[in-house]
């Protein structure tokens, strides 16, 4: 298995707050041609990414084989302040999946 | 009668194997909002895409919204797209590619707790158009930005 990783930053600001967000994965489309053997890559690609604000469900990202390589998030928070808690899971289409956890800054 | 019945025993243990699937946690970290949309991620064209991700084919371009890309990616396997909708209500906003293979790239399902604002990296085959779809108030709401690709992202 892959070594799986998350970064999430969250600074609030204003009484929002600014959520950045990077999943380490190959996200491989099963299109890709493996150089030395010529065979197809299988597709490998984080299908859903939850998060969740203090428990509950804030945003669900909905993602297909065209999302780039260690895929990247950002959005804002609305209602957030210092010290909440934020949840990010995802699954990928092998059952691959990790949880992280960040507070905001 | 039978048949009838063999059909609907068929169906009933398919439907088994899901949940007893998704209670021992096998495919679900998370709170199972609603199955990943393979349909929507196959299609093949622009417009199946669309209404398999969000029920209907009928988009109306708004100022609302606005797609922020690169008007020129050297690379693209990696590029950032930056959608805003300043529509009220918004629902769901979805990337699409017409130009790649399968055009959805991602859907984001928003709610009250988020700004309608995302950012995000997609692949770009080839040089296309990068559409926002976005979900608000039962509309479909669209704006794109054409993006020149110098080099492709999907491989193959």
């Amino acid at each position: 298995m892959a070594k799986k990783k998350m970064k999430i930053r969250a600074w609030a600001d204003k009484g929002s707050a600014t959520v950045k967000a990077i999943v380490f994965h190959p996200m491989e489309t099963g299109l890709r041609k493996d150089k030395a053997t010529g065979k197809k890559i299988p597709p490998h690609f984080i299908e859903e990414l939850a998060v969740k604000h203090n428990g509950k469900q804030v945003l669900t990202c909905l993602w297909g084989p065209g999302v780039s390589k260690n895929p990247f998030l950002s959005f804002r928070l609305k209602s957030a302040k210092k010290g909440d808690t934020l949840q990010l899971s995802w699954i990928d289409n092998k059952g691959g999946k990790d949880v992280a956890e960040a507070k905001v800054k | 009668m039978n048949q009838t019945r063999r059909t609907f025993l068929q169906a009933s243990m398919a439907a088994g194997t899901v949940a007893i699937a998704t209670s021992a946690g096998l495919l679900s970290p998370r709170t199972v909002l609603a199955a990943w949309p393979k349909k929507a991620f196959d299609a093949s064209s622009l417009a199946d895409a669309v209404k398999a991700i969000a029920g209907s084919d009928k988009t109306v371009n708004s100022k609302e919204i606005s797609v922020e890309a690169p008007d020129i990616a050297e690379n693209g396997a990696v590029v950032s797209v930056t959608v805003k909708s300043k529509a009220a209500n918004t629902e769901q906003i979805s990337v699409l590619v017409p130009e790649n293979a399968n055009p959805l790239c991602a859907s984001y399902v928003t709610t009250d707790a988020v700004d309608g604002f995302v950012t995000g990296r997609i692949k770009m085959r080839k040089t296309s158009d990068v559409i926002a779809v976005v979900k608000a108030n039962g509309k479909l709401l669209t704006a794109k930005k054409p993006v020149k690709v110098t080099l492709g992202g999907c491989g193959g």
